[in-house]
């Protein structure tokens, strides 16, 4: 009987005339590749092609307006021997660790905290996003008048509560000059893990932690052996994230200090810019921003193992 | 001793009242049902039992102590949650041996409660894997078994079987019934089902809008339902109810409706006299009324047209219009009906319910 049924059938799955697009489409590679196209191309032209660009310049002894010619390893050779470069490696890693210890506390502070159910919540919430919606370069020239030595408001408070007898000269004073970046670069920071930490929060069931107090955990217990290792794959990413951006902060750096005082505040990025563009040695200034290759490419493989190995669990 | 004793509970929500009132005494080893259509106030009163909810006024006494400022971790409680709430990341090992942990228990002592629980529930195999490595019952058995091992003085849970299908739910009432023998803790147990309500509970508890309807064992509440609402809620298929007239003539009391006119038996005659001239509501089981053999029953049976037929194997029920009500009858399978059949019910007149139509109060 069944049989009958698919050959009655089977004038109706004849296929009706397709011109030649329609048959290539019907081709699922053709399909595919059309499909990937527009991204292989953008990908391409913006990301691949760049850094292409970068490391083939990193080999030549390339100037503005000079093509150069290859040199090999000379560029990273001569960036071994830089003091100055090696201020920033030095700066660029204590940079991205002390902040990202700071943006991982009070971001995920903040984020327990808007966890709760309180009154004028998505209101809060949306206030907490500000720093990171306005444009780094506004709300760093804020900073900027902030920390001025004569217009300073943070030295004006302080001096009017008498904790302070003298003007504090925050981006002129070399050790203060890197704090006062980081105090920015974690006021900046914050709100992207604290958003992202309360949207992993929120996927975790609230049953777990009433199940958690009837068990008798108490409030430090519950986040120690039930929400923390819940979040662990989320604050991971975000790491990930936020550790690849801090390494490369630029924009920060480059307008509260501009690396000085006398390098205090040198980062791979402002160095590679003050080289490459301020100096027009492009070849060396290539060298430097691809130093920081290798160091994130650990950072990204070894992060990434671990969360695959969280996700396994 | 661990009763549980709840003393003019009420809860309000930000304007809304959602449980009002609620005295409960529940006795020591006693399996309670909390029954209730979503809404009713049945889990929140569990949770404000649990600690997890506070409470607007009232007392709630578990053993010998007040518990309304005491946090879930001092109540010794054990909840069983409806969506198991299992520890994603831990073993059912750890997940059944938190609970000891942080209470301070030794690893000796620890690991002989769990497994001994985990023998009762039958999971010993399981013991190393993660939650989501198991079945929905294997989950349920787990979040038992982590309540269990705590010895607690009342074990609550919330809907803990209405996440899994049909036929383990059922297996795992049975289960859950055994246990409770076997331990005898006090239990409090929260659903929407009546069947299970009324399988499991020693006493069942009826809410509706935060309001307790009826307690009782749950025979009682089957045979002698306090109101129309309890009535209709407590059995399956569902009472049948309509509206009749109360009328008397020729020396005896008459029900009367459109397709229905009933002489009612003297026993009960004496208590619907005083609503002569009324209006009531009827109501009667659909295992109550079957297919008329004879006329003799004339005066305790009416007619109707058959809609739907459901054959459920033990027992056929015909859905059928009386006049204009619709009523369903539980019948012998035997019963050789059709749809659009013209059929004599008769009921049993010992088994007549008569509610108020304004208070809905059994009269």
């Amino acid at each position: 009987m069944a049989v009958d049924y698919v050959a009655a059938a089977k004038p109706y799955v004849a296929a009706p005339r397709r011109g030649p697009v329609t048959r290539v489409l019907e081709n699922e590679r053709w399909f595919a590749f059309f499909l990937l196209l527009p991204t292989a191309v953008l990908l391409g032209l913006f990301i691949a092609y760049p850094f292409v660009k970068g490391v083939l310049l990193a080999v030549t002894d390339a100037k503005v307006g000079v093509p150069g010619n290859f040199v090999g390893l000379q560029n990273f050779a001569v960036l071994m021997n830089d003091s100055i470069f090696r201020i920033a490696v030095w700066n660029t890693i204590l940079y991205t660790a002390v902040t990202t210890v700071f943006k991982l506390a009070l971001g995920l502070w903040l984020a327990l905290l808007l966890n709760r159910h309180f009154r004028a919540k998505a209101l809060t919430r949306a206030f907490i996003l500000l720093p990171f919606i306005i444009p780094t370069v506004l709300s760093t020239f804020a900073w900027k008048w902030m920390f001025d030595p004569t217009f300073s408001v943070i030295n004006w408070t302080l001096f009017h509560l008498g904790i302070i007898r003298t003007r504090i000269n925050w981006l002129g004073d070399p050790q203060l000059a890197l704090i006062s970046v980081m105090i920015v670069n974690v006021w900046r920071g914050v709100p992207f893990y604290a958003i992202s930490l309360l949207a992993g929060l929120q996927t975790i069931s609230p049953e777990l932690a009433e199940a958690a107090a009837i068990d008798g955990a108490r409030p430090w217990q519950r986040f120690r052996y039930i929400t923390w290792p819940l979040l662990l794959p989320v604050t991971m990413v975000v790491v990930l994230f936020s550790v690849i951006q801090t390494f490369a902060d630029f924009q920060l750096v480059y307008i509260l200090t501009g690396g000085g005082p006398a390098n205090a505040t040198q980062l791979f990025a402002t160095y590679a810019y003050q080289i490459g563009v301020g100096t027009g040695l492009l070849g060396e200034g290539a060298a430097i921003s691809l130093a920081m290759f290798p160091v994130l490419l650990v950072v990204v493989v070894v992060q990434l193992l671990y969360i695959r190995r969280v996700e396994t669990l | 001793m661990s009763r549980v004793i709840i003393r003019s509970l009420n809860k309000r929500f930000d304007g809304v009242h959602a449980v009002k009132d609620v005295n409960l005494d529940i006795h020591d080893k006693e399996f309670v049902v909390l029954v209730g259509p979503s809404g009713c106030g049945k889990t929140t009163t569990l949770r404000m039992v649990a600690g997890l909810e506070s409470i607007t006024s009232g007392e709630i006494m578990i053993g010998d102590r007040i518990v309304n400022e005491l946090p879930p971790m001092d109540r010794d409680i054990a909840m069983v949650f409806q969506n198991y709430a299992l520890y994603p990341h831990m073993s059912v090992y750890d997940n059944m041996a938190f609970g000891l942990k942080m209470r301070g228990f030794d690893r000796t002592e620890i690991s002989n409660r769990v497994k001994a629980a985990a023998e009762i529930l039958g999971i010993e195999e399981q013991l190393q894997r993660k939650p989501r490595q198991l079945s929905g019952g294997q989950r349920q058995r787990v979040a038992l078994g982590r309540a269990i091992v705590r010895h607690p003085q009342v074990f609550l849970f919330d809907e803990p079987l209405s996440n899994l299908d049909a036929k383990l739910r059922i297996q795992m009432r049975v289960e859950i019934k055994k246990i409770h023998v076997r331990l005898g803790t006090t239990a409090i147990y929260v659903t929407h089902d009546q069947v299970e309500a009324m399988t499991l509970g020693d006493r069942v508890v009826v809410m509706k809008d935060g309001l307790v309807q009826q307690v009782g064992e749950p025979l009682e509440l089957y045979n002698e339902p306090a109101n129309r609402f309890v009535a209709g809620f407590i059995g399956s298929p569902a009472m049948n109810f309509a509206t009749v007239e109360m009328a008397d003539t020729e020396g005896a009391l008459w029900a009367r409706h459109e397709g229905i006119r009933i002489k009612l038996p003297a026993a009960i005659a004496g208590r619907l006299r005083p609503h002569v001239g009324e209006n009531v509501t009827l109501g009667i089981r659909p295992e109550d009324l079957r297919v008329a053999s004879g006329s003799e029953e004339a005066d305790l049976s009416f007619d109707a047209v058959v809609e739907v037929i459901e054959k459920l194997g033990s027992q056929i029920l015909l859905d059928v219009r009386v006049g204009p009500n619709t009523m369903v009858a539980a019948v012998e399978p035997t019963v050789k009906a059709k749809v659009h059949d013209r059929l004599r019910l008769a009921l049993n007149p010992d088994r007549l319910y008569f509610f108020d139509r304004v208070s809905q109060a059994a009269i």
